[in-house]
């Protein structure tokens, strides 16, 4: 487990029923997807896997992964009536099912997201009692839970440059929680995630962004999940 | 350094040497691990109270119903009940915890405590404990701290998650984090407070999950109320200083361990048990829409 729980992950969260993995768990899956994709997608195509692949439906999951899109928190009374919210503002979206997918966790959900050029794909697991973890970004593996500041960073693979991204952030004031890295050898790219203590300024962002070899940063703030 | 909560021993290590009462180092590992300060922990605990308070009230009051028919406001026909099967308090217990429960399953606002699976345990145990003793909100608060560090720890060493470890995780957890906090609530030490949670969990061991279409309906509901009358069982041996034989750390694991060897059909996949009935199977055939998609796995998951 990356990291601990918070005592109000036990008492908590409040929410609206019926299923803190299937209700719950789910919509915060969406709003981390959503804010990973950088707002709202105009297209969705949804996957269910295991468990959740033959009951998402009578849980309402379906509602609050849509919610969760929408940026509607856990608690947040609209989750029930979400396609309707959805259809207000134009936004498209398709469900699958997979039952027998045993390489994931029992409750996994992929998030393929759209919008004119980009594109986007994430996977979640609701880990039961609402927390989840976010264990795949566009087929790179990861494993965090988004209630910390969190910087998903794809750059060439090389040594030098997890090495750098440290550097920057220790100038920073800034605690690294965790930190992974995923290496695709085919492109020769690498996902570096860092999880933060505290926030970043967004100096320091465009500073990291600008850097040679850097291709993309990502950055999550605080969602207050 | 805090109590990490990996193991009751550590907790009971940590409270014996430093003299302190045993939710403390709860509200000690809150602090450190997330940086929320006291005052922080206390407000949210007593918004949590204030929610669980709401549904008990709610699920007594309003019309509770739930899209599939499968709940239709059972606490209220238990709080009108002519006869009393043990006494007034034992009816209050059944008719509080069923009563929150239906809110969740009526996609109302609940605390998950740990799961919303389980979201009438707490509520209908806790608000119990306060009218039936006249307790301050203040040891209710503290005794909600004691009840989130048993749960901290049963989810490291086994889950809480129905999913997971089936339904021993779910409303098994909930009773144990409840009996923890009515032993700790009447003035039982630590010792007692341990105790009562190994009773509680070799009580709801092996619990499957097995809901009815997939909904957190039935058997979930009616499983809320029994698991608070086993809270309050369990207290009752722990606070006359009885004991569970088996150290708690070693009941959890074992908890763990039936979980991890329980068959899939028996975690939350409505493939078992009291799902897989011949009335369970009708029942789904009308609220589940029957579009069930089979796409081959994904190689590359
Ligand atoms: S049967 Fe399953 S869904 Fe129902 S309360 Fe138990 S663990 Fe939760």
């Amino acid at each position: 487990m990356a990291e601990r729980s918070s005592i109000f992950d036990m008492i908590g969260p409040i929410m609206i029923g019926p299923s803190s993995s299937h209700t719950g768990g789910v919509a915060r899956i969406g709003r981390v997807a959503r804010h990973l994709f950088g707002g709202l997608p105009e297209k969705v195509i949804i996957t269910f896997y295991n468990s959740f692949s033959r009951t998402y439906e009578g849980h309402g999951s379906d509602r609050a992964i849509i919610a969760g899109l929408m940026d509607m928190k856990t608690d947040d009374e609209r989750i029930k009536t979400a396609f309707e919210h959805a259809k207000e503002q134009g936004f498209h979206y398709e469900f699958k099912a997979v039952f027998n997918a045993s390489s994931l966790h029992p409750n996994s959900i992929k998030v393929q997201m759209e919008k004119d050029d980009l594109k986007m794909s994430v996977i979640g697991v609701s880990r039961g009692g609402g927390l989840i973890s976010i264990v795949e970004i566009d087929g790179f593996s990861c494993n965090f839970s988004a209630q910390s500041p969190c910087m998903i960073i794809t750059s060439e693979d090389s040594h030098g440059r997890a090495a750098f991204i440290t550097t920057v952030i220790a100038q920073e004031d800034c605690n690294i929680a965790t930190m992974s890295i995923t290496r695709s050898g085919k492109k020769g790219t690498a996902k570096v995630v860092v999880e933060l203590d505290s926030p970043i300024r967004p100096l320091t962002l465009e500073y990291m962004r600008s850097v040679r070899g850097i291709k993309n940063i990502i950055y999550l703030p605080d969602l207050g999940l | 350094m805090s109590v990490l909560f990996d193991s009751f021993d550590e907790w009971r290590t940590y409270c014996e040497y430093h003299k302190v009462d045993i939710w403390q180092p709860v509200v000690g590992y809150e602090i450190d691990q997330r940086g929320r300060s006291e005052g922080e922990i206390w407000d949210k605990l007593a918004q949590s109270y204030a929610v669980m308070k709401d549904a008990v009230h709610t699920g007594l009051s309003e019309d509770m119903q739930s899209i599939s028919g499968m709940i239709n406001n059972g606490a209220k026909k238990v709080a009108a009940c002519e006869i009393n099967v043990l006494g007034e308090n034992f009816k209050k217990l059944v008719a509080y915890t069923l009563a929150a429960k239906e809110v969740n399953s009526c996609m109302g606002r609940v605390v998950a405590a740990p799961t919303a699976g389980a979201s009438g345990i707490m509520p209908g145990v806790l608000t119990t404990l306060q009218e039936i003793h006249d307790l301050p909100r203040q040891k209710i608060l503290e005794g909600m701290l004691v009840s989130a560090g048993i749960a901290l720890i049963i989810e490291r060493r086994a889950s809480i998650a129905g999913a997971v470890g089936g339904c021993q995780a779910e409303t098994g957890t909930a009773a144990a984090m409840g009996a923890g906090a009515i032993v700790h609530c009447l003035g039982g030490n630590l010792d007692q407070v341990f105790e009562a949670v190994a009773i509680t969990i070799m009580n709801m061991l092996g619990l499957i999950c097995d809901p009815v279409a997939g909904l957190v309906e039935v058997p979930c509901v009616k499983r809320n109320a029994s698991a608070g009358v086993i809270a309050f069982a369990s207290a009752q041996i722990a606070l006359a200083g009885d004991s569970a034989v088996i150290p708690v750390d070693e009941v959890i694991d074992a908890m763990g361990e039936v979980g991890a060897s329980m068959e899939d059909k028996y975690k939350e996949t409505a493939l078992g048990g009291i799902a897989n009935t011949p009335t369970a199977r009708e029942i789904e055939k009308n609220v589940l829409v029957q579009q069930v998609e089979s796409i081959e796995e994904e190689n590359e998951a």
